[in-house]
């Protein structure tokens, strides 16, 4: 470390402010408290009604590690990640001249001037303010100085960019639960940082935001709340998970959540359990075993854990039990990068099981769609008597979103086709588990606790008949086999169709899915300003519904926009309409970061030779 | 197929079943067997305990231990699963309807070696149902290995001399904290089906060992898990019996000093009389002796080892609704009203 003194800050004053349109970085470590200050940036530009988005890039370790934090304002409505920063902080000396040089020209860059280092850059606007006197000269305890030293960059920062104070108050307001001493403890200090920072910085950058209204119908989440409080409304009965990053704060959320909303106000009773299992093997068993006793069961995992729910998914696809697996993406193969974000599970999942396996695969692709598919995936699973997966990534769930409010499901529980006692009684034992009654690939089941005396049957993952009777008949086998791949075909008309954003006299079409939406919102524009009109259309599940044939049909190229290695969904696709694979072109993208319009815009134009 | 034997020579339970209601298809193990007696212990005590066969669960993993459930119960639900995972299943289907009665069939392979830590936690979770673990030292559907619970120094046809020492269930069963630990022997009828009833009625879970020889691939004489070697060999404990909630126990009995008896969750009885010395079933650290010393004396102890009535069972620790099943629950009870979604928006921020 270098102890020369930094220069001041050289860059010419500009006279034009640039308002509501900036990307920001905060470099900190990690377990430093630093994720309080930043959710309280982003809140506080929410609450001013500017269209804001944050990205945790954050390392797999509990403390002291480098952690950068990503805030974009956009009055737009962009809020895709962008990949270059007008603002930095720098409240980490180890990655100081990295953090430096991640400037855009005419940005500015903030640090604590406890950190001596030669500050080379001229186009730039440099502040530094004194982080640890603020705090020292505060009446705040000695123990929490260091974790309080991240809030006087919110009140420099604020200060600079004018964050209004009184949304950065709601937004402490909302953090600490309305605790009077916490709020007033880091008020203050982002009140002292503010005033410091009035006084003695003289603001050379055009970086500024100002209070909007497009905010005021959103709410603010992330993915994996979204879904553990779908899957509440879903009904859940029984969900069995083993901790693992990005998954975990699921099913957590949902044990903080359930109870308010399910627990009767009269009787210490529970219509629900939720196990926390030995291993990824256990958590899917457990859940295979709820479903096949009737209950609404899942289970939450990322990458590893799917790999290793394989042998049971294999069996509930064969058996036909109905269970709801979320994997929330991580990158891979092996432990990889565990807390960067990809879609790289897709085509592994898709076909996850040995011998002949098609998987039914819901993908949100907002907030919003993580509770909506929480609840639906529920449906789906009881409809088709078969696992579903919901496909989400760590970028959409553990990052805040601003998002649509969630929205009551708009339909009743689907429980499929369960027979109990009275049904039985009415179709005088024409019954047999297997048994395709209606013609339409989906057979009758009967649950545990059902009195009836023929109601009883034995699952396997063995061979079986039509009365689910241990069978090594070729014919049985083959026939049973048909009759899941026609039930998995007839699942098209029975997914989320796509989301389809048309632009006039648009001849290349994009598909895309899950967490890439915002960059491909902000794609299609910036291609259409360039004079190339493009059609959008993001999948929202597997198996793809006719919408999705057509949009190929009538589009002269496709681009297949995702993040993995391997163009997983375009190869998916080109199994799907094979017809069609000149017109499919993959463009993945798999560095573990959320995805960006930028780079969007450059590949496609790169092969449209523009 | 059970109406036509009703006869009225055939003789009914207090529910009106005979004993073919609680019968399966027929047996494919092989002749001989240990496996097949222990079904058809399950299938009398069953009938004598007047359950209604709808009212219990079977489960099991893979291996011939687990293909057993085919060949009783057929009137109830079963769950034939994957290779050692039985207990998670089981842990999640119990959910469904946590009133009915569950008997799980596993072996050793099953159980000790693909399967050990799935069985160290079922046990930890007290998952109410009857683990009966069909033990003969060896894999019988592939044909000859050695399993976890193999002896030392056994030699098999195909699989060679065995190198390592064994795993004892009733061991890691205690070491896990189990509240009902049992070991047994095929060739022992009575105390089979007297230990599987005093299993059912118990309030958690069950761990029964039972010494139940391989025919075809382990039966030497001098072989641990043979019947041979159980005649030989099997020490009891006490004498066991077990009397259910409607008859009343003869306290003079248990007053003459050779009995002891011990009350179960649901107000039934196990009856101790006394063989050698007296044993304390309740007292863990007993427990721990006993095996010990069963272990350095090469003696096939059996009997009930270790019981712990009162400790609270899975369906309790999740505060399930006493006399209803979740899986008869509908969308009133599970879908919160549509009002409640504005206070969950509203906490968003």
């Amino acid at each position: 470390m270098t102890t020369s003194k930094a220069k001041p800050a050289k860059a010419k004053k500009t006279s034009a402010l640039i308002t509501n349109d900036l990307s920001m970085t905060v470099a900190t470590m990690n377990g430093s408290g630093s994720q309080t200050s930043n959710l309280t940036l982003l809140r506080a530009l929410f609450k001013m009604g500017i269209p804001v988005s944050g990205k945790n890039l954050f390392p797999s370790n509990i403390q002291g590690l480098p952690t950068w934090y990503t805030i974009r304002v956009n009055k737009d409505g962009y809020i895709g990640r962008r990949g270059s920063n007008e603002i930095v902080v720098a409240m980490n000396g180890e990655t100081f001249a990295k953090d430096l040089q991640d400037v855009e020209a005419g940005g500015a860059f903030f640090y604590p001037d406890h950190l001596k280092f030669d500050i080379e850059r001229e186009d730039i606007s440099i502040y530094s303010f004194p982080a640890k006197s603020i705090v020292k000269d505060s009446d705040a305890p000695a123990s929490l100085r260091d974790y309080l030293t991240n809030m006087t960059y919110v009140g420099v920062v604020a200060q600079s960019l004018e964050i209004d104070l009184d949304a950065i108050h709601q937004a402490l307001d909302f953090h600490f639960k309305g605790k009077e001493k916490p709020i007033k403890l880091n008020m203050d200090i982002i009140q002292k940082s503010y005033d410091w920072a009035a006084e003695n910085i003289e603001k050379n950058d055009p970086y500024v935001v100002s209070k909007m209204n497009e905010t005021g119908d959103l709410i603010m989440a992330n993915g994996n709340t979204a879904a553990a409080l779908g899957a509440i409304y879903g009904g859940v009965q029984f969900a069995s998970w083993y901790p693992i990053t990005p998954a975990s704060s699921l099913v957590e959320e949902m044990t903080k959540r359930i109870g308010a909303l399910r627990d009767s106000k009269e009787v210490d009773e529970r219509t629900y359990a939720i196990i926390q299992s030995e291993d990824e093997l256990s958590a899917i068993g457990m859940a295979i075993g709820a479903g096949w006793s009737g209950l609404r069961a899942m289970t939450s995992t990322s990458g590893p854990g799917i790999s290793l729910m394989t042998e049971f998914v294999g069996l509930a696809y064969y058996a036909e039990i109905p269970v709801v697996i979320w994997d929330v993406q991580r990158v891979g193969p092996s432990t990889g990068l565990p807390t960067r974000t990809a879609q790289g599970d897709i085509i592994s999942t898709h076909f996850l099981g040995h011998g002949d396996t098609q998987n039914i695969m819901l993908i949100p692709g907002t907030v919003q769609e993580c509770f909506e598919f929480g609840w639906r995936a529920f449906d789906v699973a009881d409809r088709y008597q078969t696992p579903v997966f919901v496909m989400s990534d760590l970028d959409l769930g553990m990052n805040q979103w601003m998002t649509k409010p969630f929205e009551y499901p708009n339909q009743p529980f689907d429980r499929g086709k369960i027979l109990w006692e009275e049904d039985l009684e009415k179709i005088k034992n024409k019954w047999g588990r297997y048994k395709d009654i209606d013609k339409d690939a989906i057979t009758y089941r009967t649950v545990p606790g059902n009195k009836a005396k023929n109601s009883g049957w034995f699952a396997r993952g063995t061979g079986h008949n039509e009365e689910a009777k241990y069978s090594e008949d070729n014919e049985h086998w083959e026939e049973n086999m048909e009759r899941l791949s026609r039930k998995f075909e007839s699942a098209r008309s029975g997914v989320p169709t796509p989301i389809i954003e048309s632009r006039k006299g648009a001849k290349i079409g994009i598909i895309s899915y899950g967490s890439t939406n915002p960059a491909l919102e902000e794609t299609i524009d910036q291609l259409e300003e360039l004079g190339m009109a493009t059609d959008y259309l993001r999948l929202r599940a597997i198996p793809f519904s006719n919408e999705v044939k057509e949009f190929i049909e009538t589009h002269e190229r496709i681009y297949v926009v995702e993040m993995n290695r391997d163009g997983q969904m375009h190869k998916l696709l080109t199994l799907d309409y094979p017809q069609f694979h000149e017109k499919l072109i993959a463009l993945p993208k798999h560095d573990g970061l959320p995805l960006r319009a930028a780079w969007i815009r450059k590949a496609i134009r790169k092969v449209e030779g523009k | 197929m059970t109406e036509k034997t009703k006869s009225p020579n055939v003789k009914l339970n207090e529910v009106g079943m005979s004993k073919n209601d609680y019968r399966g298809a027929a047996t494919t193990l092989c002749a001989g067997c240990g496996h097949n007696s222990i079904s058809n212990q399950i299938i009398a005590a069953a009938f004598e305990l007047n359950v209604v066969p709808e009212d219990m669960v079977k489960l099991s993993g893979i291996g011939c231990s687990s293909k057993s459930p085919a060949y009783f119960l057929n009137r109830s639900f079963g769950f034939n699963s994957l290779h050692g995972r039985m207990p998670s299943v089981a842990t999640g289907a119990l959910f469904g309807d946590h009133r009915l009665k569950a008997i799980a069939v596993s072996g050793d392979g099953d159980t000790t070696n693909i399967g050990m830590g799935q069985f160290k936690h079922v046990i930890r979770r007290n998952t109410r149902m009857v683990y009966i673990i069909e033990n003969n030292g060896v894999y019988g559907l592939t044909k000859g290995q050695f399993s976890g619970t193999a002896e030392e120094g056994l030699e098999l046809k195909y699989a060679g001399k065995n190198n390592f020492k064994p795993v004892d269930i009733v061991q890691e069963a205690m070491a896990s904290n189990a509240s009902f630990i049992a070991r047994s022997f095929a060739g022992d009828s009575a105390q089979v089906k007297a230990l599987i009833k005093a299993a059912l009625s118990h309030n958690g879970l069950a761990i029964l060992d039972i010494i139940s020889p391989c025919v075809t691939f382990n039966n030497g004489d001098d072989a641990r898990h043979s019947y041979a070697w159980g005649r030989e060999h099997n020490e009891l404990l006490h004498e066991f019996s077990y009397v259910p909630v409607e008859e009343e126990i003869q306290v003079n009995d248990i007053q003459d000093g050779e009995t002891r008896a011990i009350e179960m969750h649901d107000g039934s009885h196990i009856v101790l009389r006394k063989v050698e010395k007296d044993y304390d079933p309740t007292d863990y650290k007993a427990a721990q002796r006993l095996l010990e010393d069963a272990y350095t004396d090469d003696v096939m102890l059996t009997g009930l080892i270790y019981v712990d009535p009162e400790r609270a069972s899975l369906p309790e620790i999740h505060k399930l609704p006493a006399d209803r099943a979740l899986n008869r629950m509908t969308e009133t009870e599970l879908r919160p009203a549509k009002e409640t979604l504005a206070a969950v928006n509203a906490d968003m921020f």
